[in-house]
């Protein structure tokens, strides 16, 4: 059994205070990441520096003239917010679909949302589908339609094929759905033409030119779609253990996983939307996190939240800084990070357990 | 505290379960007993409102289906025969879910929920393993576990699904005995599925004798787990079965037919 190899029983062994201890570190380690990775990039900034000029903008007070407060306050710091936001609904998606699923190798992307989004997306490039005045806002407005329609068409499926919404039905539906859409996207791709790179950048993600709209879109989003994933975190332990076992304890099985599956979706629509499609953050972060927080979601989920946020910002450090000033699709990094990263912790929690 | 009259239960055309009347007083420990097929647990299904019935259920005076999932688990737990445990869960941390039904938001407005949970604990002799990962528990220390839980979700109707078929002796005996220590409490009852007929006797004081979804007899066990009722049910002599079962050494005899 997969989930077997996740043993996280040394955190449970680990006094109260340890723990505590821990949690907090999170938040910390967020603000240090949020501040090197806007003080970081092809011009580096010292870090006194940065902190200054973002503690002067937090009190409102007049920009100090230069340069450097305009990288810092118009191109670095909406970038690394958006960056920040999306790694942390990401994250949170995954361990809520985690959890729901009690699937380790579930995350946002399970249901087909993220591949419908991204197909959405890429439609609304395509035909060039725009919303007067907002030059984003009709690729934004098609990624989260095509993610609801996509949620509602895998549920109808699974629905057609069992009524009772049992969660290998729907994550049979979910993979076959991505399959579809993932090549109907390689279609467009092939007969796309000279429009290619808007088009890949959909599928390998990449949050360049990010800006405030897009980070107040995404905060908006994150906090509306989910306050109702962190409220559910007992309803999320009651399925860890067994959809069956949930129904018998009190929970309302089918209300509860409607909610947070509509949750989810309209979340990582709008994260495509803003970000494109990237990969396994929603993946390995939940699990990484596990390690840190133990299996329940009354911690793990908010926990989720931070370290997505700080993981994606380390990722686009990465992506914009390695081979300056080429800037690498952002997808990629956190696929190629995230990978390693994962059978690093995979073998050393084995290797603990055993 | 439960009364069942015409329960039907159909799975697409298949007719697992058909019109089916009983009911359960407090005090009672209901086996339902027959052959592998005859809707056993589908019946104890029905009345845990995993799979669709047609029919009345009343539980604790409503009808079952119209109720709450929290209302309903409150007033009936449910112990099932295997578990798939997800996550390294610690012992403590799935006992404690039993609670759910009991609390609002934020795990708020259940002041017993803590004793309750010790009280499963100590009681199901978890309290040594209480911080230990249940992935790693045997299937009898799980079961145990589980049974914990469904003690700390305290509603007076208990449901079990062979609750220790796959479990060695020893686990058998000390599931069985808890539940009988469990129902001496007054104002609880228990309604199982058992495949061991001599487990039914033991500890059953009534049985729901079925075959093929009908109910063949039903009563207290004495008079309803009678040699007539059996040999319809199983299709065999199920007394000259035994006795040649608890006398292995006895050398050339052959089984009974």
């Amino acid at each position: 059994m997969a989930s077997r190899s996740l043993k996280t029983e040394h955190y449970q062994n680990q006094p109260g205070w340890a723990r505590w201890l821990r949690l907090a570190g999170l938040p910390a380690l967020l603000l240090v990441c949020l501040l090197a990775c806007v003080a970081l990039g092809s011009v580096s900034i010292p870090l006194g520096r940065t902190a200054a000029i973002l503690w002067d903008a937090l009190l409102g007070r007049p920009a100090a003239p230069g340069v450097e407060a305009t990288i810092i306050l118009t191109v670095r710091l909406p970038r690394v917010l958006s960056v920040l936001l999306v790694g942390a609904a990401l994250s949170l998606c995954g361990a809520a679909m985690q959890g729901l699923l009690r699937n380790p190798l579930a995350d946002g992307a399970t249901l087909g949302v993220s591949s419908g989004a991204s197909l959405g997306a890429m439609l609304a490039i395509l035909l060039g589908f725009q919303l007067p005045g907002l030059p984003l806002a009709g690729t934004a407005l098609m990624s989260v339609f095509f993610a609801s329609f996509s949620l509602l068409l895998v549920l109808a499926l699974a629905f057609a094929l069992d009524r009772s919404l049992s969660t290998s039905t729907i994550i049979l539906i979910g993979v076959i759905y991505t399959m579809f859409t993932g090549s109907l996207m390689s279609l467009l791709i092939s007969f796309s033409g000279t429009r290619l790179r808007p088009l890949t950048f959909w599928t390998l993600g990449s949050l360049t030119g990010a800006g405030y709209n897009e980070a107040l879109f995404m905060l908006l989003a994150l906090i509306i779609c989910g306050s109702p994933l962190l409220a559910h975190w007992k309803e999320l332990d009651a399925f860890a253990m067994g959809e069956e076992n949930a129904r018998h304890i009190g929970v309302p099985v089918r209300q509860v996983k409607m909610t947070i599956m509509v949750a989810v979706s309209l979340l990582i629509g709008i994260s495509v939307s803003i970000g494109g499609s990237i990969g396994f953050v929603g993946l390995v972060i939940p699990h990484i996190t596990r390690l840190i927080t133990g299996p329940s979601h009354r911690r793990l989920l908010g926990a989720s939240v931070l370290l997505g946020g700080v993981f994606l910002m380390l990722c686009d450090l990465a992506a914009r800084t390695l081979l300056s000033p080429i800037e690498l699709p952002l997808g990629v990094v956190t696929s190629l990070i995230g990978a390693v990263f994962f059978v690093v912790i995979l073998t050393r929690s084995r290797g603990r357990a055993a | 505290m439960l009364k069942v009259t015409g329960l039907g239960v159909n799975y697409r055309g298949l007719e697992a379960v058909r019109d089916v009347s009983f009911h359960l007083q407090a005090g009672q420990w209901l086996m339902l007993a027959g052959p592998n097929g005859a809707g056993k647990s589908s019946l104890l299904q029905a009345v845990a409102q995993t799979v669709p019935a047609t029919g009345s259920i009343l539980v604790g005076g409503d009808e079952a289906r119209r109720l709450p999932a929290r209302t309903l688990a409150r007033r009936l737990a449910v112990l099932r025969q295997t578990h798939s445990l997800g996550y390294a869960f610690t012992v403590e941390q799935l006992v404690s879910l039993g609670r759910y039904a009991h609390q609002g938001a934020f795990s708020r407005g259940d002041p017993q929920g803590r004793q309750k949970v010790e009280e499963a604990l100590a009681l199901c002799g978890l309290d040594q393993i209480r911080k230990q990962n249940a992935l790693t528990l045997s299937g009898g220390e799980l079961q145990r576990a589980f049974l914990a839980q469904v003690f700390a979700q305290d509603a007076p109707l208990l449901l079990l699904d062979e609750p220790a078929s796959h479990l060695d002796l020893a686990y058998q005996q000390s599931i069985f005995g808890l539940i009988a220590l469990w129902l001496r409490t007054p104002g609880r009852a228990v309604m199982s599925v058992v495949h061991d007929l001599q487990l039914a006797r033991r500890y059953g004081s009534h049985v729901l004798l079925m075959r093929e979804g009908r109910s063949l007899a039903w009563g207290p066990i004495d008079q309803a787990l009678t040699d007539h009722h059996l040999q319809e049910a199983y299709g065999l002599d199920v007394r000259a079965w035994f006795t040649w079962l608890q006398d292995p050494w006895v050398d050339g005899q052959n089984p009974p037919n």
